[in-house]
């Protein structure tokens, strides 16, 4: 057994290693991803020991980098494509929702796409515009794309080796500013199944819902919860497209209270199709609406306002109390 | 409105004319012109059989009247669009045929005559535009992508796939198709600086047929399309796209000189959609009929078969034979696109995945077992 204390940066770039090492058709696409090591540092030192050919400096074009990415995956390449930041994927999404999405329908079966496109997303890192978005729900309502939110140094250790081994295009979402929390991975263990939720926190009172930098507020909470006596059980979601509600299902059943937190706006975003199924299959189960917490409907905020605008600890149990006020 | 500033060079100016007329010598690559004559280029041969000559104009023959049955097709409701090539035909042939095995072209929705040359079987065609799928043809087999609509996004595929080629160390070079309409895309222009950027083996090739459904070229470029290829860094050629000689000598160089290395090549081929945009479209709205006529004194088919005529390569018989190789053509593509099957209704849930979701699973469960409920019911 090999245990290392990893952040979830370092976890990433192990395992963009470790994929590289075992197939030597995937190669890395991206902004500034080669001598610099990317903004985030995700790729550091990979293109000095794969070469330039395997880790890409692009030209400063993302939806470049994807339709090339098409080109190179039906050429039998496996490309890995990181979007500099969330809000720069826009001039791309035309070639991921338009092909990187269909081509494997268009040609029955006949083509695949495994290309994923890695996103750090979500907030609180006090920048600039378009450097905190949470773009999920566009790609979850697109046919043909699977889209996973890690949480931890172990999933994304295990899960962008998952993805890029997977024969359909997945977009990655890494939470950028969790990039620096540890923890322990074993890089020797047996991963569990990639589209699979899972609860870290076990509870009877309310389900809480959460993926990406959200399961550690979601986790706050239950902590705080937990000195008033309140039990929550934690959920993380670790896919959002599929979604893997069964285990959902099974806990709200016992709790029969349920809060689905992301930092996405909340109309039509993860929780509104979250609470439909909820609802659709646990009826009889539930003491309380599904509730959600989430972003606003407005543009991500100037930074001096992010902490007001984000899911925290205080708005996910204000969301606990008024489901158990039902 | 628009003031054109008195520095901007105007399109191909031709004094006195108010239509696109065939740019002025010395930029246009011929070498046959449009009354039939053979003649010279100082950069450009083509050296071929008498029995090549007549392939071509088997292939531009046989196209067309595809093409015109396809057309009829569509008015007898037979299928949902057409988008006709007519016009073009020299310039889908030509760069058809330039190609090898192991070269990958990437098709716009309209390069019916690309595909005749790579051996795809016009049902599969007409099996897109029917709508009972996108498109049924094998592209690693055919060395043909399938179509893409979405204007100029293949070419950034085409780059890509060179990246492949170029990684690979293989032999082999990658033909872009778009339109001049295409050029204004942004994803085209990403796709000339990546393939720039990496000197990938892929040759961008342009027919300018003058028009994007009804908005002329004048909107989409104040300068001659092949001159673009300067701002990119690689050569920029512009060719008679009705000259079917021109455009494979034209295309097999640049071809050549992607798969030697020497990166990408952007061709102008100078042609004319005769047709409509696709059958839903209603030309006389923008461009004037005598602008038509003009054209049909270029046809790419008429001039071929003035020189096969006049230099004896080809005699009433062997004509004869082509048109009756056309009407069985146009015979098996009517029948055969009769007879296409509607796709099963669970179809649709299959191939959205590789590795099939639950959720989906589960959804195509619900579509059957509804369909189901139906069966010798009461509705």
């Amino acid at each position: 057994m090999s245990t290392e204390t990893l952040t979830i940066g370092k976890a990433l770039n192990l395992g963009l290693r470790r994929a590289m090492e075992d197939d030597a058709k995937v190669v890395l696409m991206g902004e500034d991803i080669g001598k610099l090591g990317g903004v985030f540092r995700i790729t550091d030192g990979l293109q000095k020991d794969f070469g330039d050919d395997r880790v890409v400096d692009t030209p400063l074009a993302e939806a470049g980098i994807l339709g090339t990415a098409v080109g190179l995956a039906m050429r039998g390449y496996r490309p890995v494509c990181e979007i500099q930041f969330d809000g720069f994927v826009f001039p791309a999404y035309n070639q991921i929702v338009t092909q990187v999405a269909k081509i494997h329908a268009r040609s029955k079966g006949t083509m695949a796409m495994p290309i994923v496109i890695r996103i750090p997303f979500g907030g609180g890192i006090g920048a600039v515009e378009h450097h905190s978005e949470s773009p999920e729900a566009y790609f979850a309502h697109t046919a043909g794309l699977k889209v996973v939110a890690v949480s931890n140094p172990v999933d994304a250790y295990w899960g962008i080796q998952q993805a890029i081994a997977h024969p359909d295009p997945i977009v990655f979402l890494e939470p950028k500013r969790r990039y620096w929390e540890k923890a322990p991975v074993d890089t020797d263990a047996t991963p569990g199944p990639l589209f699979a939720s899972r609860v870290v926190r076990g509870g009877d009172d309310v389900t809480v819902l959460a993926y990406g930098p959200m399961v550690k507020t979601a986790l706050q909470a239950a902590e705080a919860a937990a000195e008033e006596g309140r039990s929550l059980e934690v959920i993380d979601l670790r896919t959002v497209s599929p979604l893997d509600l069964d285990p959902v299902y099974e806990s709200v059943r016992r709790t029969g209270r349920c809060v689905v937190v992301h930092e996405a706006p909340v109309t039509l975003g993860l929780g509104a199709e979250i609470a439909a199924r909820v609802t659709e299959t646990c009826f009889h189960s539930l003491e309380a609406p599904v509730l959600r917490v989430g972003g606003y409907d407005t543009p991500y905020p100037p930074s001096k306002l992010e902490e007001e605008y984000l899911p925290d600890l205080d708005r996910v149990l204000d969301a606990v109390d008024r489901s158990m006020g039902f | 409105m628009t003031a054109l500033r008195e520095t901007t060079e105007v399109v191909d100016p031709v004094p006195g004319a108010d239509a696109p007329h065939l740019p002025q010598q010395p930029d246009l690559i011929q070498l046959l012109t449009p009354e039939g004559e053979r003649v010279e280029h100082p950069d450009y041969s083509v050296d071929l059989s008498e029995d090549e000559l007549r392939g071509l104009y088997r292939d531009l023959a046989l196209v067309r009247r595809w093409d015109v049955e396809a057309t009829a097709l569509q008015r007898q409701g037979e299928l949902g669009i057409w988008a006709s090539l007519l016009g073009q035909e020299a310039a889908q042939v030509g760069a058809g045929r330039a190609l090898r095995d192991g070269d990958m072209a990437f098709p716009t929705y309209r390069e019916h005559g690309v595909a005749w040359t790579r051996g795809v079987d016009p049902l599969h065609v007409m099996g897109l535009f029917r709508g009972v799928d996108n498109g049924g043809w094998d592209p690693a087999a055919t060395g043909f992508n399938l179509y893409t609509i979405v204007i100029g996004a293949q070419c950034l595929h085409a780059t890509g796939y060179a990246m492949g080629v170029q990684r690979d160390g293989a032999e082999s070079a990658v033909l872009a198709f778009l339109g001049d309409g295409a050029t204004s895309q942004g994803e085209v222009n990403e796709a000339m600086i990546f393939a720039a950027s990496f000197a990938a083996p892929v040759v961008f090739f342009c027919q300018n047929n003058q028009y994007a459904i009804s908005v002329p070229l004048e909107r989409q470029s104040r300068v001659p399309l092949y001159q673009r290829a300067a701002g990119f860094g690689f050569p920029g050629v512009r060719v008679d796209g009705n000259d079917v000689l021109a455009v494979l000598a034209v295309t097999r160089a640049a071809l050549q000189a992607a798969r030697e290395g020497q990166g990408p090549t952007f061709i102008e081929a100078f042609t004319y959609r005769m047709g409509a945009h696709t059958t839903s479209d209603d030309p006389t709205r923008y461009r004037l009929a005598s602008e038509l006529e003009e054209w049909k004194l270029r046809d790419p088919i008429a001039r071929l078969k003035v020189y096969l005529s006049r230099s004896g390569l080809a005699d009433q018989a062997f004509f004869d034979s082509v048109d009756a190789d056309g009407d069985e053509l146009a015979a098996r593509i009517r029948s055969g696109t009769l007879e296409l099957a509607d796709p099963p209704g669970t179809s649709m849930f299959d191939h959205v995945y590789a590795e099939q979701t639950p959720e989906l699973a589960a959804q195509r469960a619900e579509f059957e077992a509804y369909h189901a409920s139906f069966e010798g019911g009461e509705r």
